[in-house]
């Protein structure tokens, strides 16, 4: 094994090696002049046009390889951890809100809207689920919840129309938080509408009295403290997104 | 006339410099990212030996509070880290090039002695083909790391989607511990390349740039019988 040798005269060597020089830095020009036009860019709802896009292009292939059967690694209750973290109370604050007259808003085709209360979310078969909840900050909790499935809310409110729609819409009851999910995800058969957390009914840090748990989401998505729900075609807004976050943030 | 001696394609080079700048982008965006839960740390006794990341760290490279940031950038680069990854592993494997840069059976031995030599230790270069037993070792690892980063981010990136990746790391927390360790290991060959590379010398740097080495003048070949001249084997 041997490398390629070559004869040149020294004029031949020094022209070569120019030329390669001055490609390498052209190269570092141009590197720093697309840096810098990448840094420089615009930004609009807290990132730029260009990593935007990237975000987009990155949601069309992850979500096309995303399979809505496919189910979340579950675990025991006994491995579910006790104290489980509060990480914002976005939305929560509203000192007026009444969780006595708390009724759930969901807006259906053509204007109709449903109030739909707590008992009657409580007729439905209680499922729960311990999994790992994982924030977009990088740490994760194995916790466990319990509620009903949105599959089985869709089927008692008669949805089925709705959630053909390509996204929907959560929001707490003051709209100061708000987050829009894609359909495959929201009807995924893990996600709930909770009402029970560690066995026992949700704490007003979690979303008293019926919160969303998406475990194909980040937790940025898992909004507390449902006010209204909405479909729709186009996308509705989402806090998180119009700060710079991905909007999709799924798994 | 003088000889030279092809020594880095152009491919090569190419792929060369421009892992460089992407995997900069790369670990610094995942910095960004990282600040948002820097529970890493070596501990020793209790207390935290080696802090990943200190406070004045992330103050002097301005890392705090740019998570969104870091994240659009860190799925931005993440292809073009892959994709010129992906091509110079395929090059590589069709071009002949991984003959120069596959361990062979002597390497690990062989790799001690360049060590040695290189500390100075050892007087005689171990024997080596374009590169040396320890050469072809670290560039092999390396393209492993490469590999592993591409993993184990996936496992913590899309943890459903890639569930089985998620589950040859050892679980979504381990992933991202070593996502982090082959991340430092990066910063490590980094330290390591630079400081072999000033002690090679000019000659050896430019070859990565101009892609040959001048290895001899052809005029000193005349002066010896063509018949006692040894094949230059490099």
């Amino acid at each position: 094994m041997t490398m390629k040798e070559k004869v040149l005269t020294e004029k031949q060597i020094l022209t070569k090696s120019l030329f390669a020089f001055a490609v390498f830095i052209i190269g570092i020009c141009a590197a720093y002049f697309i840096w810098k036009g990448l840094r420089s860019q615009e930004k609009e709802a807290g990132t730029t046009k260009i990593l935007r896009k990237s975000y987009l292009a990155n949601e069309a292939i992850f979500s096309g390889l995303f399979n809505e059967k496919g189910l979340v690694k579950t675990y025991p209750v006994a491995e579910a951890v006790k104290a489980v973290r509060v990480n914002g109370n976005l939305g929560l604050t509203d000192a007026s809100f009444d969780p006595v007259a708390w009724k759930m808003k969901v807006v259906k085709a053509g204007g109709d809207t449903l109030f739909i209360s707590i008992d009657d979310i409580k007729k439905l078969p209680k499922t729960e689920i311990v999994f790992d909840f994982k924030c977009i900050e990088g740490w994760s909790q194995r916790t466990w919840w319990g509620g009903v499935t949105f599959a089985d809310f869709v089927k008692q409110n008669r949805l089925e129309n709705e959630v053909q729609k390509t996204y929907a819409s959560l929001s707490t009851p003051d709209k100061k938080y708000y987050v829009g999910i894609d359909m495959p995800s929201m009807i995924q058969p893990q996600t709930l509408l909770c009402y029970e957390m560690n066995g026992k009914p949700l704490p007003m840090n979690q979303g008293y009295p019926l919160r969303l748990i998406i475990p194909v989401k980040y937790g940025i998505k898992h909004l507390k403290r449902i006010g209204t729900l909405y479909f729709s075609d186009t996308r509705p807004p989402d806090y998180w997104a119009e700060r710079g976050y991905d909007y999709y943030s799924g798994h | 006339m003088k000889k030279i001696v092809i020594k880095h394609s152009l491919a090569i080079r190419w792929f060369h410099w421009i892992n460089f700048p992407v995997l900069a982008v790369m670990i610094w965006s995942g910095l960004l990212i990282y600040w948002a839960n820097d529970v890493y740390a070596i501990k020793s006794g209790g207390k935290d030996f080696i802090k990943f990341f200190p406070q004045s760290f992330y103050e002097a490279l301005n890392l705090p509070f740019r998570l969104a940031e870091g994240m659009a950038y860190h799925f931005f680069f993440m292809w073009l880290f892959f994709i010129n990854g992906l091509l110079y592993v395929l090059y590589a494997a069709f071009s002949g090039e991984w003959k120069y840069l596959l361990p062979q059976k002597s390497s690990w031995k062989e790799a001690w002695l360049v060590v040695l030599h290189d500390l100075r230790i050892r007087k005689t270069k171990p024997p080596q083909i374009k590169y040396n037993a320890a050469q072809r070792i670290s560039y092999t690892v390396i393209i492993a790391m490469g590999l592993g980063s591409v993993i184990t981010g996936l496992a913590i990136y899309k943890p459903i989607t890639f569930s089985f990746f998620t589950t040859i790391c050892g679980g979504y927390e381990a992933a991202r511990l070593e996502h982090f360790i082959l991340t430092i290991g990066y910063c490590l060959f980094f330290l390591v390349h630079v400081v072999q590379v000033i002690f090679a010398g000019w000659k050896n740097f430019q070859s990565m740039i101009t892609g040959f080495d001048v290895l001899k003048n052809s005029a000193d070949d005349k002066e010896i019988p063509s018949t006692i001249k040894k094949p230059v084997n490099l």
